[in-house]
């Protein structure tokens, strides 16, 4: 598949937290091959400083040609994506990685942690066009209830039952996002899409492969060129032997294919 | 419109260059990546990551950190070895016409000879690029690059197993950088290049670890450009080898700028990562600059600056 490098321009800014954004960016040549799971570069300011872009997966594609993309400020890059304005255009290169592998004949539970969640909607958005809302479960973990808000009722308003953690108990169970799965014996096929911080997705990982569902994850990197190119993004492989790279390999990896230390 | 495109080939060795615009080593992967972004067919030369005779895993992650306006990396050499590298990537870059140079690395003398008598089979490696100077690997490499000695002997190796251009690619991490350009002339390179990364360090100060777990690693990108462009213009004042200037280089003004210190041609890196058709634009801008000077090649641009 190609990859497009476009000037996408910043049509809406919406801020979800204080630290937590969602801005919608037209790049109709990148919208319209994006597959749920892959991610795009970014730059986020002009300047040489900071020098590199930053990968961001993509949470949603939307009519007009929009890539719609939800991130947390972290450090410097966000920090300066934070602050731009409607109108403004940034370079965006994309769509990049390997995203989510799904079919119609599985149970389909999508969970999600913190700023984790970001990619999942687009992937629940793709599995309503072939499946029944039924067939469709999501798991949301958070630390607080204003992380989430937000995304809770866009799941919901798309029909999926929704269920929902936070550490200190603000919505939903109080706790962390396996303690929702942890009771589910559930022995016909599931598939379980994770994406979130890395001790959630081995808890995941670990619940998985106790029950025997398929799992794949969503991992993320410290990044430089999200082109296979640089090689720095590597992440060592479950036979220990050697490193798969998030940007080409990933992001999204079959749980059995990276170690988990 | 008439107007008379500036000349911008150039010849290193037996190597032919439509323009002094090279992608830099471990920065543009095997061509291929960038096939759907770039205009490879434009580009000077491809030169492509490090290869050695044996795949190598490379170093555990974190392995890169950006700092200001640059970035460090301790990849470690990762690569799919000499026989992978022929089997898969180099069918890709046989279909350009832009030449192909490939950079290689070894542990010992004899990796290096093996790799330039294998590679001197294949037409389409029209030079080799011999890294000795890897600041992230703990055997080879840098060794060879911080002794003159050593700099010397592998040259040599490789100008005895290779038959077309050999380029040297030399380390800013030693004391003197003459005295390795000077032993590399001697023992018969066609060209050098320089600089390849400045050794660094990252510490993170909430884990309060260093940034990369190799600790130090490599730092690329615009904050290097001014070590770079004065070590080519000390380098070209002790060989009369062709020099490929490298280090931060992101626009048209900073390949002028290399160019006028003494390089005949350049290396884009780090600036692939960010913009991957800044090789492009830069043909593109020291012609534009070419024609405002009313300068008819670019062959009067190369050691300008030095002019008193």
């Amino acid at each position: 598949m190609p990859i497009y490098q476009q000037n996408a321009e910043i049509l809406r800014t919406e801020i979800l937290t204080d630290d937590v954004f969602r801005f919608s960016m037209k790049a109709p040549d990148i919208a319209a091959d994006a597959r749920p799971g892959q991610f795009v570069m970014v730059r986020t300011g002009e300047s040489m400083d900071p020098l590199l872009r930053r990968p961001f997966s993509v949470h949603q594609v939307a009519e007009g040609g929009l890539i719609q993309i939800l991130f947390k400020v972290v450090g410097k890059g966000t920090h300066a994506f934070s602050k731009l304005q409607s109108g403004y255009s940034m370079d965006m290169l994309g769509p990049l990685g390997r995203g989510f592998e799904y079919d119609n004949a599985h149970q389909h539970y999508l969970v999600g942690g913190g700023i984790g969640i970001a990619p999942l909607l687009f992937l629940a958005k793709k599995l309503l066009k072939k499946n029944e809302p039924s067939t469709i479960k999501v798991f949301l973990g958070a630390r607080t209830r204003a992380e989430i808000d937000v995304l809770t009722d866009d799941f919901g308003s798309m029909g999926l039952e929704v269920k929902s953690a936070t550490e200190d108990g603000s919505l939903g169970k109080k706790g962390l996002v396996t303690d929702l799965m942890a009771p589910i014996l559930n022995e016909s096929p599931v598939k379980v899409y994770g994406c979130g911080p890395y001790p959630m997705l081995r808890a995941v990982v670990d619940l998985c492969n106790d029950r025997n569902w398929a799992c794949q994850v969503s991992l993320e990197t410290i990044m430089a060129c999200g082109l296979a190119a640089c090689l720095g993004c590597a992440i060592l492989r479950s036979d220990l032997k050697g490193y798969v790279h998030a940007c080409k390999d990933g992001p999204v990896f079959n749980a059995d294919e990276v170690a988990w230390l | 419109m008439a107007v008379n495109l500036p000349d911008l080939k150039i010849n290193i060795g037996s190597l032919r260059l439509k323009n002094p615009v090279m992608t830099a080593s471990g920065t543009f992967g095997y061509g291929e990546e960038f096939g759907t972004l770039v205009n490879l067919h434009r580009l000077g030369a491809i030169i492509v990551k490090g290869i050695s005779l044996l795949p190598r895993q490379g170093n555990p992650p974190p392995r890169i950190a950006e700092t200001a306006c640059g970035m460090l990396n301790a990849i470690g050499l990762e690569n799919v070895g000499l026989e992978r590298f022929l089997s898969d990537k180099l069918p890709f870059l046989q279909g350009l016409e832009t030449p192909l140079i490939v950079n290689i690395l070894g542990d010992t003398v004899d990796d290096y000879q093996q790799l330039a008598a294998r590679l001197d089979e294949e037409e389409k490696v029209a030079a080799l690029e011999v890294n000795i100077s890897c600041p992230n690997v703990k055997q080879g490499g840098v060794a060879f690059g911080t002794d003159p000695d050593m700099a010397h002997a592998v040259t040599k190796g490789v100008r005895q197993h290779f038959s077309r251009t050999v380029i040297v690619k030399l380390s800013p991490n030693v004391t003197d950088i003459n005295v390795i350009a000077r032993a590399v002339e001697e023992a018969g390179a066609d060209a050098v290049s320089l600089i390849n990364t400045v050794l660094g360090m990252a510490i993170d100060i909430e884990s309060c670890q260093p940034k990369l777990a190799n600790v130090f690693g490599g730092l690329s990108g615009p904050a290097i450009k001014p070590i770079g462009l004065r070590m080519v213009w000390q380098v070209a004042e002790s060989v009369s080898l062709p020099i490929i200037g490298i280090g931060g280089i992101a626009t048209p003004e900073d390949a002028i700028e290399f160019l006028l210190a003494g390089a005949c041609a350049v290396q884009v890196g780090t600036t692939n990562f960010i913009n991957p058709k800044a090789s492009e634009e830069i043909i593109q801008g020291i012609e534009e600059y070419l024609n405002k000077k009313n300068m008819v090649s670019i062959q009067e641009l190369i050691g300008r600056a030095r002019q008193a």
